[in-house]
């Protein structure tokens, strides 16, 4: 008996801490992030209140009234438009150069390799200092591309400053950091693809282009899509370089997303329409992450069957 | 792939370098510019002929900036403090929150366990100022404004997705029987986790902290909203380098040198991880 009974107690502790164990080693973990869910839905009660920091008396419930107003409200959409331009031109361009860049790559040589770590510089640069960088080499009195610009006949050329030209600034500055990210995810898919369908078209001689499009593509599209659908993720909230490089100006040229958001909560203190502008864009990007963390998955457990 | 004609192999070469140039020249360019004095930065047209000077990093290092109109304080060298001690603290933290959950994810298929993995990865793609907005004030209310406590709290945001599904991947790739092995052999469940699961995913942990430190040191919008000078790190320092009156544009130069050198160092020594981390575990390099 008293044996028996010194055996089960351990072997019943065994079971609970077993089952409770999983719940433990999590529990820390998720209560940091509990702290980080209550500010969420405060600001989902911030978007459907009136509230100014400068009139804070004047606080109240006006339920949809700051959504409504977007709709007759010049300043969101250009807010939309800028934000979709910026993400679009972005992505679009990116994508093709880091397709062009990893084709270009494709073969293990050691100066490929080489080649490759380097383009890695940029991506860890943090965006706010490539910004700055950038902001330097554009500077109208001394910077360098302002020097080369004045070369090709484009004397007094604005770059960020200008209207005109500065989304086309931020743009080049967003490429410079982010398309060797693109690049790698896609050189990375490229070399793991099997060789077999290529010696075979190889054997019979089929069109480089037929192999580009019908068996290089459709293989690579998983990773396409991971890695388009990733910076267009971050692509749509970018923040640092815009306000690094102009704080959303020339007047209200790049007032994107999240930078519309800071300075209606920091400048003309209206919390509850910048919170409804950050609501917007967390449903934007919450329905395009559902998309990506599905095509994700699939990518995860393909290469986890492959270790 | 072998039977490139010469004009093929000229183009890509072609293409190749304008790619190299385009990608390395600013960096290049920034590197000359931080031993330039405001003379040579200003001449026109531009030279990368120059005698180099140091007096660009001495200002920054000894804080001390001599200008015609006298002194000048510099809190680089603080702001760099800062970078270093939240980078090193946040990932420090997200290690012992992060690698117990990715084991217990890893290993225990329990109730809500994907949906609180999800939740996690998740916090990624939100727009942080949705968060960090409110969060000014509650900080104010919990006295958490401008400390330390509240920013590494805060930038558990980035590095503890990153652990956690990074990690989680390299758990998952260990074989369960040898930690059964070992468990039946009598050692208890802390035992095995700390002589077997730890050690073998030991290379996985060590590239998932380097990433997030990186993630963690490039980091801009938390410190902008949540800390004042004292506190803040070298990207939110930096930008204020630009409109602070007689700062030199070498400065501005050799302070972004010296803020970004600790990340691309680690960049090239954890270069092969860096995919695998960069794609959150989905694409291994």
């Amino acid at each position: 008996m008293a044996s028996t009974e010194t055996l089960r107690r351990p072997a019943s502790g065994f079971r609970i801490s077993r089952k409770m164990l999983p719940y433990v080693l999590s529990l820390p973990a998720l209560l940091v992030c509990i702290g980080i869910l209550i500010p969420f839905f405060t600001a989902v009660i911030y978007s459907f209140q009136r509230y100014r920091l400068s009139q804070p008396w004047a606080r109240q419930f006006n339920w949809g009234e700051n959504y409504l107003n977007f709709i007759t409200d010049p300043a969101f959409w250009n807010t939309l438009k800028v934000s979709l331009l910026y993400a679009g031109l972005t992505v679009t361009l990116e994508l093709l150069l880091g397709l062009g860049i990893a084709l270009l790559l494709q073969r293990r040589s050691t100066v490929n390799n080489f080649i490759s770590i380097m383009l890695l510089l940029p991506l860890m640069i943090a965006p706010a200092l490539a910004a700055l960088m950038w902001k330097l080499m554009t500077n109208p009195s001394f910077g360098i591309l302002s020097y080369l610009a004045s070369l090709i006949g484009l004397h007094d050329f604005r770059w960020a400053s200008s209207p005109d030209t500065a989304l086309l600034t931020v743009v080049l500055v967003d490429i410079w950091v982010y398309t060797p990210f693109i690049m790698i995810l896609l050189l990375a898919g490229l070399r793991s693809l099997p060789t077999q369908p290529f010696e075979a078209a190889a054997l019979d001689g089929v069109p480089r282009s037929f192999v580009f499009f019908r068996i290089t593509l459709p293989m690579l599209t998983p990773y396409i899509l991971t890695a388009t659908l990733f910076r267009l993720l971050d692509s749509i909230q970018q923040f640092d370089i815009i306000y690094a490089m102009t704080q959303g100006g020339p007047g209200n040229t790049l007032t994107v997303f999240q930078v519309e958001a800071y300075l209606n909560f920091f400048q003309s203190t209206n919390v509850g329409r910048s919170a409804a502008l950050l609501i917007i864009l967390w449903a934007i990007t919450y329905t395009l992450s559902n998309v990506f963390i599905k095509n994700w998955l699939r990518l995860r457990e393909r290469a986890r069957g492959e270790a | 792939m072998d039977t490139m004609s010469p004009l093929e192999r000229t183009l890509r070469g072609l293409a190749l370098t304008l790619v190299v140039v385009f990608f390395m020249f600013p960096i290049f360019w920034i590197f000359l510019m931080s031993f330039q004095t405001n003379e040579t930065i200003l001449a026109i047209p531009p030279s990368i002929v120059f005698s180099p000077t140091l007096s660009n990093y001495a200002a920054l290092i000894t804080g001390k900036l001599q200008t015609a109109a006298g002194t000048l304080d510099i809190a680089f060298m603080s702001n760099l403090g800062n970078s270093i001690f939240l980078s090193v603290a946040s990932v420090a933290v997200s290690l012992v929150l992060g690698v117990p959950a990715a084991y217990a994810f890893a290993r225990h298929k329990f109730r809500g366990s994907e949906d609180i993995a999800f939740t996690l990865l998740s916090f990624r793609f939100a727009p942080p100022l949705l968060v960090l907005l409110p969060l000014t004030q509650y900080f104010q209310w919990l006295g958490l404004s401008n400390t330390y406590l509240g920013l590494i709290w805060v930038y558990q945001l980035i590095c503890l997705p990153l652990i956690l599904w990074i990690v989680r991947g390299y758990f998952e790739d260990i074989s369960a029987d040898v930690e059964y092995a070992y468990r039946i052999a009598g050692h208890s469940w802390f035992a095995t986790f700390r002589k077997i699961a730890l050690p073998l995913a030991g290379p996985g942990i060590a590239a998932a902290g380097l990433l997030a430190f990186i993630f963690a040191w490039n980091n801009f919008v938390f410190a902008l909203v949540l800390a004042s000078a004292d506190k803040q790190p070298v990207t939110v320092g930096a930008l204020a380098f630009v409109t602070s009156s007689g700062i030199q544009y070498g400065q501005i130069a050799a302070a972004i040198v010296l803020s970004v050198t600790p990340t691309l160092a680690l960049a090239l020594y954890a270069q092969r991880y860096l995919v695998e981390g960069l794609s959150l575990g989905a694409v291994k390099g």
